[in-house]
């Protein structure tokens, strides 16, 4: 047990001196321009379909299930405000989050983590340039450049689909839902969810390529450290996100 | 090796009283070793001895726990990554399975070291790459594949095209023929043996394979249980009373 601890507090010193290192590098020339592009494109646009996908349903199911909840009170007319309020603080950033993590996560740590087992890592370092730079760099920041943006077509999409919902399947106005909508979720439901997925982006980016860079022992080792990195990137997310509404509520 | 009579050879690597341990093992316990400028020294020992943990101090890619590592007259014991850098451009590295990039071509490959040290003329690298190529007999189509296409041996070879594309002075290999059958085995070690003789830079191999050691060595030391138990030239190891050593050579032969 004690060991357990202390294995867990080892790692995240270690993620600590990671985080350093990232931010020691990135603003050293030259920048690689390139490598970030095709991480950008890799964690932003190809992430799109399975982000939209999540987005849509969950709006359609929330869509339901709250206008059958609020149906026993009279309250339909709500459904879009608690809508607005539940998926622009909470469930799109949290959703695009956990899809990015399981994604774009897995992605990251078997990529590196191939390339430490096949001493490519050592190889980068050997060649007199530095792991972090050349790989971290590009990929931490596409994330957390990527997540916010990822976020706000989640939020969007979501509310699509209970746009959809409340109209063929709730008898709400179309018109209603939008006005309701705008008049009572402010821009700070949009942006406390925004803020919040730019630490998602930065966990999800510096867990995956932690696991990665230390995966060692062949193809086992790789399976290992990505399973790993998905269940630390996606737990890190549900866990930062509490603490981070208890600071977004404090403001 | 000739030298001028006031000109005495010297040490280019220097390991003194390195030790190393992983997750509380030991791997190297006191390891004292010296190659001289222009030679090609050849560890030997089993498999998970820590030869290639050895071989990883020399250019810092591993830090010892005790002991100091001197090359090329500097010290580099608490150096950093950077401080490291035109250390590992003077020593270069033959990883065990190539280590090449997946993701790039030959070309990339090859030209990777010689952008990261700041060449920034395309002319001068593919003149470069052509030059590595040329050296470790590839012709030239090759720079277009990708390291997958091609075969055990060739990437070997380009494997050592990497490590000479900044013209080292020296040259660090892990098992280079490790994975290779008899003959392509052979064919490497010849490549090595010529390339050291004629750009005459100092060389460590690591490599558990006696038969390809005689090829490319020319002093010969013996890791167990991580010490080295055993140096001296091809004649004093055919000659020892060293029992570890003689059954080395018995198994072998």
């Amino acid at each position: 047990m004690l060991e357990r601890l202390y294995l867990f507090l080892d790692q995240l010193g270690q993620i600590g001196i990671l985080t350093r290192d990232f931010f020691r590098y990135l603003f050293r020339r030259p920048f690689e321009a390139r490598a970030l592009i095709e991480q950008l494109d890799n964690v932003g646009y190809r992430s799109l379909n399975v982000v939209n996908l999540t987005a849509i349903f969950s709006g359609m199911v929330l869509a339901l299930q709250m206008g059958q909840f609020l149906e026993q009170f009279g309250a339909k007319i709500y459904v879009s405000r608690i809508m607005g309020l539940s998926l622009l603080r909470e469930m799109g950033p949290v959703l695009a989050a956990l899809m990015i993590a399981a994604r774009v996560g897995a992605g990251f740590s078997a990529e590196l983590g191939t390339m430490k087992v096949t001493e490519q890592i050592d190889a980068i370092r050997a060649l007199g340039s530095s792991p972090i730079k050349k790989l971290v760099v590009p990929r931490v920041l596409a994330t957390i450049i990527m997540m916010p943006i990822l976020a706000a077509v989640a939020d969007a999409i979501g509310l699509v689909g209970g746009w959809v919902i409340s109209i063929t399947q709730l008898g709400v106005s179309g018109d209603y839902f939008y006005k309701s909508l705008v008049q009572h979720v402010a821009l700070g439901d949009f942006t406390s969810g925004l803020g919040k997925s730019i630490f998602f982006g930065y966990l999800i980016g510096i867990i995956a390529c932690f696991k990665g860079l230390n995966a060692s022992g062949g193809a086992d080792g790789v399976g290992r450290a990505t399973t790993s990195a998905v269940v630390a990137a996606s737990i890190s997310v549900l866990i930062s996100d509490f603490f981070l509404t208890k600071f977004f509520l404090a403001i | 090796m000739e030298h001028d009579n006031n000109h005495r050879p010297h040490s280019f690597i220097s390991l003194r009283g390195i030790e190393k341990s992983f997750a509380g093992k030991p791997v190297l316990r006191g390891i004292d070793l010296e190659v001289m400028e222009g030679e090609t020294m050849v560890v030997l020992g089993g498999s998970g001895e820590g030869k290639s943990v050895l071989l990883r101090h020399i250019n810092g890619l591993e830090r010892p726990d005790a002991g100091e590592v001197y090359a090329d007259g500097k010290r580099l014991n608490g150096l950093s990554e950077d401080e490291l850098f035109p250390i590992r451009r003077d020593i270069a590295m033959v990883f065990q399975l190539g280590a090449l990039f997946d993701s790039l071509t030959v070309f990339g490959n090859l030209s990777y070291p010689i952008r990261e040290h700041g060449e920034r003329d395309e002319t001068r690298i593919r003149n470069r790459v052509r030059a590595v190529l040329e050296m470790v007999e590839l012709k030239e189509e090759v720079a277009q594949q990708f390291p997958s296409e091609l075969s055990g041996g060739m990437q070997k070879r380009v494997a050592l095209a990497r490590a000479l594309a900044l013209e080292p002075k020296a040259v660090l290999y892990d098992e280079p023929t490790t994975g290779l059958d008899p003959l392509v085995t052979h064919k490497i070690n010849l490549l090595i043996r010529n390339l050291q003789t004629r750009l005459g830079f100092t060389s460590v191999v690591v490599t558990h394979d006696l038969k390809s050691a005689f090829v490319v060595g020319d002093r010969f030391a013996l890791l167990d249980h991580g010490r080295i138990r055993f140096s001296g030239t091809a004649e004093e190891v055919r000659s020892t009373k060293d029992e570890l050593m003689r059954e080395f050579i018995e198994a072998a032969l």
